[in-house]
C-alpha cells in the first residue's frame, strides 16, 4: 500500500489519489458520496415536480448564511429592533440585499416546500415504505412554520407585534392552562422587549439547529428506502445481474445536473422578486409592518403572512375560541396520517380511480381558496366561504379511508414509463 | 462464580441507571423551564397606573397604558347608558358570570360610577385591540348595531359595557381591570386598594 503510494505519488493526480485514501482511512468520505451520490440509484423518470427537493435545501443553506449576516447588525431588543433593520436596509452596504434574500427567502421555501408536499400527495410518496420519511418532512414543514413565526416578530413592525400577540393568544384557548401558559411563552403580561429576545433565541439557534437535523434524518430515510417516482413503481424489484436497478440512474452526474437547471431557473425567479417586488405588494412583507409596534394600535387589518393564511382562515371561520383553535391545528397535523388514512393499493395518482382524483382536485382547491380568505377582511360572506371550503379541507382527509379503499384502479406496470430523450 | 453474565442483574442495573438519569434530568429542566417566567423586572413593571378624566369629553374614549396593553377609558353619554339595555338576549354573557371583572363591575354597566367604563381593550378571543364604534347603526358594522366595539381582526363585537355579542369568536366580555376612583376624576387602574 505504501509502496504504491509513493510511486504513483509523483504525478498530481497521484497526489490527489494518495490524499484521498489518507482520508478514507480515517473518516468514510468515499463511502459517504458513493452512498449518498454516485452510487445513489434514482428512479429515472423523476419529472418536473422532482425540482422541489433540491431547492428548498438551496433556500434552506441561503437563509442560514443571509440570517447569520443579519445577525451581525440586528438588535434584539424592544428599543432597537425597528431601527436596527432601518439601519441594515439604508446604511449597512448591501444590508438590503441580505435583507430582501432572506426575507424574500421565508416565502419562497415556503413555495417550494408546498410544491414538495404536493408532489408526495399526488404520487403517494408517504405510503408504505416511505412513512417515517414523510413523517421527518412533516416535522421540518412543523420546525419550518415555527421558524417562520418567530422570525416574524423580529422586524418588531406593527404586524409582527400584533402577529405575534394573535398567534400567542391561541394557546390561552387551552383549557385551565392557557393563561399561565401564554405568559409563560411571553415572559411578560404582553408581548414585550422579553417575548422578542427569546423569539430571537428560537430563531437563529435552536429552531435552525432542529431543521438541519431533520433535513438531515429525512435525507437519511430516503437514501434508505429510495425515491418514489411519478409512477409509483418500486425500481428496487427489478434488478439488474450487477444488483443495480434497471430503472435507476446515478444521483450523481445524472440528478445533480439536472437540479443545477432547476435551480438556474429558481434563481432567475428568486432575483426577480428581490430586485423588483420584495414585498410582493403586500404579500412577502406586509405594509403594516414598516411602522414600528405599537402595543396600544391594532393594524385595521391584520393577516399572518400568506404561507399561513389557510389555517388562519379555518381558525376564525369557526365562532367559538377553543374550538377554531383545536380545529386549525388538527389541519395542520392531518398531514402526518396520511399513509394510514390511504388505502389505495397504488401509490401514484395516475393509476388511481375518478375518486381520489376528485378529492386531490377539491383539496388543492380548498387550500388556495382558504390562503385566499384568510388574507381577506372578516364578512358575512367570506366567513361561509371559508366553512365550505375548510368541510372539503378536512372531507379530503377523514373520507381518505372510505374513498381510496372503493375508488377503481389501473393495473400499475413493473417497470417505469420512460422514453429515451 | 460462573463466567456468565448475570443478565438479570445488567437489566436490573441499566432499568435503574436509565430511571435515575431521567428523574436528574426532570430535576435539571426546572430552571430552565422557569427561566421563562415573567422575570422580578416584568412584575415589577407592571404596577398600577393613574388616569386624569377630568378632561375626558361626554362620549369619548381614551386610552391608557397598563402592563402594555390598553385600557379603555370610556366617559359615556345617558344615550349610551340607555344603548346598553334592550339586547340581552343577543348577548352571550349579559350577566357576566363567565367573564373575567372585579366584584363590582359585575352589573349591566359594568363599572364602578356608571358614567365611566373602565376596560381592556384586549379582545377576549385572541388579544387584538377592538374598535370603538360607538355610533349606533354604523355601516361598518351591521344596520341593528347599538353601539359598542368591533375587533377587526375576527370580527367579534362587543357592547357599550364590553359585553360579547353571539355568533362571534370571542368567547366572554372584555376584562374590567382592577381599578379604585381617588378623587371624582382620578381613576387608579391597577388596583382596587392602596395608591399605587
Amino acid at each position: 500500500m505504501m509502496a504504491s503510494t509513493n510511486q504513483t505519488a509523483r504525478t498530481e493526480g497521484g497526489r490527489i489519489k494518495a490524499l484521498v485514501a489518507w482520508i478514507d482511512d480515517r473518516f468514510p468520505m468515499t463511502k459517504l458520496w458513493k452512498e449518498q451520490a454516485s452510487e445513489y440509484y434514482a428512479p429515472k423518470n423523476m419529472n418536473f415536480w422532482y425540482y422541489f427537493g433540491s431547492l428548498a435545501m438551496l433556500v434552506l443553506v441561503l437563509q442560514i448564511l443571509t440570517g447569520i449576516f443579519l445577525t451581525m447588525n440586528y438588535k434584539p431588543s424592544a428599543a432597537e429592533a425597528f431601527g436596527s433593520v432601518e439601519y441594515i436596509m439604508r446604511d449597512v452596504d448591501w444590508g438590503w440585499l441580505i435583507r430582501y434574500m432572506h426575507s424574500t427567502g421565508a416565502s419562497f421555501f415556503f413555495i417550494v416546500v408546498y410544491l414538495h408536499m404536493f408532489r408526495a400527495l399526488l404520487y403517494g410518496s408517504y405510503q408504505k415504505p416511505r412513512e417515517l420519511l414523510w413523517i421527518f418532512g412533516m416535522l421540518i414543514y412543523f420546525a419550518l412554520m415555527a421558524e417562520g413565526f418567530f422570525g416574524y416578530l423580529l422586524p418588531w413592525g406593527n404586524m409582527s407585534y400584533w402577529g405575534a400577540q394573535v398567534i400567542v393568544s391561541l394557546f390561552g384557548a387551552i383549557p385551565y392552562v392557557g393563561d399561565s401558559l401564554t405568559e409563560w411563552i411571553r415572559g411578560d403580561f404582553y408581548i414585550s422587549d422579553v417575548t422578542l429576545n427569546r423569539f430571537f433565541a428560537l430563531h437563529v439557534i435552536a429552531i435552525p439547529f432542529a431543521l438541519v437535523f431533520l433535513v438531515i434524518a429525512h435525507l437519511m430515510a430516503l437514501h434508505e428506502v429510495g425515491s418514489n417516482n411519478p409512477d409509483g413503481v418500486e425500481i428496487k424489484k427489478v434488478k439488474g445481474p450487477d444488483g443495480i436497478p434497471l430503472d435507476g440512474i446515478a444521483f450523481h452526474p445524472y440528478y445533480t445536473v439536472k437540479d443545477m437547471v432547476g435551480v438556474g431557473v429558481f434563481l432567475i425567479l428568486f432575483c426577480l422578486v428581490i430586485f423588483f417586488g420584495p414585498t410582493m405588494g403586500g404579500y412577502f412583507l406586509e405594509h403594516a409592518n414598516f411602522e414600528p409596534a405599537n402595543a396600544l394600535q391594532t393594524p385595521p387589518h391584520i393577516a399572518p403572512v400568506w404561507y399561513y393564511t389557510p389555517f388562519y382562515a379555518i381558525l376564525r371561520s369557526v365562532p367559538n375560541k377553543p374550538l377554531g383553535a383545536a380545529l386549525m391545528g388538527v389541519a395542520v397535523v392531518l398531514f402526518v396520517f396520511l399513509p394510514w388514512l390511504d388505502r389505495s393499493k397504488v401509490k401514484s395518482i395516475r393509476y388511481r380511480g375518478p375518486l381520489s382524483k376528485f378529492f386531490i382536485t377539491a383539496f388543492a382547491i380548498s387550500f388556495l381558496a382558504l390562503g385566499y380568505l384568510g388574507m381577506q377582511p372578516v364578512t358575512p360572506t367570506y366567513t361561509m366561504a371559508a366553512r365550505v371550503f375548510a368541510t372539503v379541507y378536512f372531507a379530503f382527509f377523514l373520507l381518505m379511508p372510505w374513498y381510496t379503499s372503493i375508488d377503481k384502479t389501473k393495473p400499475v406496470p413493473t417497470r417505469v414509463t420512460y422514453h429515451a430523450h | 462464580m460462573t463466567e456468565e453474565v448475570d443478565t438479570g442483574r445488567r437489566h436490573f442495573l441499566t432499568v435503574a441507571t436509565v430511571a435515575t438519569g431521567a428523574v436528574g434530568a426532570a430535576f435539571v429542566a426546572v430552571p430552565f423551564l422557569a427561566s421563562w417566567r415573567p422575570s422580578a423586572r416584568a412584575k415589577a413593571m407592571g404596577a398600577p397606573v393613574e388616569v386624569d378624566v377630568s378632561k375626558l369629553e361626554p362620549g369619548a374614549m381614551l386610552k391608557v397604558e397598563w402592563r402594555g396593553k390598553a385600557i379603555y377609558v370610556v366617559s359615556r353619554t345617558p344615550q349610551m347608558l340607555e344603548a346598553i339595555k334592550g339586547h340581552d338576549d343577543r348577548l352571550r354573557d349579559p350577566g357576566s358570570n363567565e367573564s373575567e371583572q372585579p366584584a363590582f363591575a359585575k352589573n349591566p354597566a359594568r363599572a364602578l360610577k356608571p358614567e365611566y367604563l373602565v376596560v381592556a381593550g384586549v379582545c377576549t378571543h385572541l388579544g387584538c385591540a377592538p374598535l370603538d364604534k360607538f355610533t349606533p347603526g354604523d355601516a361598518t358594522v351591521s344596520a341593528d348595531w347599538p353601539g359598542g366595539f368591533f375587533c377587526p381582526c375576527h370580527g367579534s363585537k362587543f357592547d357599550l359595557s364590553g359585553r360579547v355579542f353571539k355568533d362571534v369568536p370571542a368567547p366572554t366580555n372584555l376584562v374590567v381591570p382592577p381599578y379604585r376612583y381617588l378623587s371624582d376624576t382620578r381613576i387608579l387602574i391597577g388596583a382596587e386598594t392602596g395608591n399605587g
